[in-house]
């Protein structure tokens, strides 16, 4: 606002007493009660961590840092570790991400810049709806149409029809159930939140930029990856930061398909678990040191989604000063 | 700068362009395989009694899903009565009284990452708070966490909702002479009417089909909820759970069918609700 001319008003202190006068009570109460629930976002935030760390302190005191990287997971003897939990959502993201930011990409590009209006916004609609469909349906349809799916055409695909079975990634028999398959369906789990955020940064970019460069010659691929994507590049990284924090939390979906056996296996045809599917599978029956391990798991998932949450809303946030918008 | 053929670049952006109507198409086939999926099986187990009938112990194949059903009403509606109220005055203090202040900002800042916070850590944090000290899991703290999830979403649109409403109305109300909360409650409310509903169904869509957090609070019974307060609570979606992994019975994946075919019906009828209300306010506005 600078340049701009502001009458300066000093006040004094009796006029600032008659300020708060005027006030009268309800409205104080009524200043005092919204204040309260908009500060009740930072409490419940803060309440997460400190629940989870005060109950989690039994398996943090009982296996200290060993237990984010052993693997070794035995209720019979009561040793656990994080690392196959750690592993399985590692790999499952990657997987999500790897369709799903490039998928995500393109569908924003056809969105934007190709589309006819009217074309754009129902196909636009209909990947939002994605987004609305519960993850436990994504768990069903999982378990029962696309795990058969897998099995029978992805998985013999890619091991003999593309020969790749002397890899270690797709060594073995292809079940269905897996990190691959989790990968998948995690992919389109997350990639309306993605592409729904890209979309409305190709659309935040000034025409004026894109018009200049289609006024040099440059075909429209050319012009969204010189100047849309470098124009927007943090915009672009808050969402694909939003999906990271979907694929890395999500728990039905996964839990349905993975296969929920605590290893760490270079195949990606091979069942494995992931933190929040390990929270949701074996926590009806836990007890003592087992709830214990199980919280901290969950104080681990929550330290992750957090930090990827705040560098998502970091990026969206200089997105939202650079071009004014709300996304 | 490098000189690249034109044949190469007119090639590479038809390439280009065919992948991304190819990447779209994609996207709404995954949509209709799901739909389709959920639409086939669904169907099948529909009927009025499947509706009325309270659902079977386990192993016997006919019953309903009337007791779930209920169960997942009474919890959502008891997870509005928490999670609206407390998220609309949170929403009025953003917009009314930290517009622009580091303390507003921290806190939409907060309200964000929130709504990113896997909803299983939520089903977690009510475990800790509610379940582990009263001994027992109740509907009541399935309510609660699914208030904790709505509760940043309807921070955020009812901040942002309010945002929208012009000065001028603010100020042609407190120079009447209302106070405050009057002019809040009964000017700015009314004029942002149609986004606060769609605020509201959002969050309410957001939270009917959640599983997680429900797995750590009301967990699951095949009975009536009868006792809301202090017993596991029955519940559409912890029943699809339950019928579909833990069971051998075909009768029981229809089922499990039937109430997925209800719980996504229901869900995309809010989204699809919401969406229209916003798009004719916004008409109505212009």
């Amino acid at each position: 606002m600078r340049g701009v001319y502001r009458p300066v008003f000093y006040e004094n202190k009796k006029m600032k007493q008659k300020k708060k006068q005027d006030k009268s009570a309800a409205d104080r109460i009524f200043y005092i009660t919204t204040m309260f629930c908009a500060f009740l976002v930072l409490v419940i935030m803060c309440g997460f961590f400190v629940q989870l760390f005060i109950h989690s302190f039994p398996a943090i005191k009982k296996f200290g840092f060993t237990f984010l990287v052993s693997g070794e997971w035995d209720p019979v003897r009561n040793i656990y570790g994080a690392a196959s939990a750690i592993y399985g959502t590692a790999i499952t993201t990657i997987i999500a991400m790897a369709i799903a930011v490039p998928l995500s990409f393109l569908i924003a590009l056809f969105l934007v810049e190709m589309a006819h209006p009217v074309l754009s916004r129902i196909i636009g609609q209909a990947i939002e709806l994605l987004a609305a469909i519960p993850s436990i349906i994504y768990g069903m349809w999982g378990l029962f149409v696309f795990v058969p799916f897998m099995q029978n055409y992805v998985g013999p695909f890619l091991a003999d029809t593309l020969k790749l079975k002397w890899l270690p990634l797709f060594q073995g028999p292809c079940t269905g159930f897996g990190l691959l398959t989790a990968g998948i369906v995690l992919a389109f789990m997350v990639l309306p939140f993605i592409s729904a955020v890209m979309r409305d940064v190709f659309k935040m970019v000034p025409p004026v930029l894109k018009e200049s460069a289609y006024g040099c010659g440059a075909t429209t691929w050319e012009v969204t990856f010189d100047v849309t994507m470098k124009y927007g590049m943090q915009g672009l990284l808050g969402a694909v930061f939003l999906g990271l924090g979907r694929a890395v939390g999500e728990t039905m979906a996964v839990l349905f398909i993975i296969g929920n056996t605590p290893r760490i296996s270079a195949s990606l045809f091979e069942s494995g678990t992931t933190i929040s599917a390990t929270l949701a599978n074996n926590f009806a029956e836990s007890s003592g040191v087992f709830q214990s391990v199980l919280l901290e798991l969950g104080l681990v998932l929550l330290a992750i989604t957090f930090l990827i949450q705040i560098a998502a809303q970091f990026w969206l946030n200089m997105v939202r000063r650079k071009f004014g918008g709300n996304i | 700068m490098k000189s690249r053929s034109l044949i190469l670049r007119k090639t590479s952006d038809k390439v280009v362009k065919a992948v991304s109507i190819l990447a779209a198409f994609f996207g709404v086939f995954f949509l209709a395989w799901i739909m389709f999926t959920v639409l086939k099986f669904g169907f099948k187990s529909f009927s009025l009694s499947f509706l009325i009938e309270p659902t079977k112990p386990y192993g016997v194949a006919d019953g309903g899903i009337a007791n779930a059903l209920l169960g997942t009403l009474l919890i959502t509606f008891g997870a509005s009565a928490l999670g609206v109220p407390l998220g609309l005055l949170g929403g009025v203090y953003l917009s009314e009284f930290a517009k622009n202040s580091k303390k507003g900002n921290i806190i939409r800042f907060s309200a964000n990452v929130m709504m990113g916070i896997p909803s299983i850590i939520v089903g977690l944090f009510v475990y800790t708070l509610l379940v582990y000290t009263t001994k027992s899991f109740s509907g009541f703290a399935g309510s609660v966490a699914l208030a904790i999830i709505m509760f940043p979403i309807v921070v955020r649109t009812t901040d942002d909702m309010l945002s929208m409403v012009p000065n001028s109305l603010r100020e042609s109300a407190l120079a009447l002479g209302s106070s405050r909360w009057r002019t809040t409650l009964s000017i700015v409310f009314r004029a942002a009417k149609s986004g606060l509903i769609t605020g509201v169904l959002l969050s309410v869509a957001r939270v009917s089909g959640e599983t997680a957090p429900l797995l750590f609070t009301a967990l699951w019974s095949d009975s009536w909820p009868t006792s809301y307060f202090t017993q596991p609570t029955a519940n559409l979606t912890v029943t699809i759970t339950e019928y579909a992994t833990n069971s051998p019975f075909e009768q029981m994946h229809i089922k499990a069918w039937g109430a997925a075919l209800l719980v996504t019906l229901v869900v995309l009828m809010l989204n699809i609700a919401c969406r229209i209300i916003f798009m004719e306010a916004k008409h109505a506005r212009k």
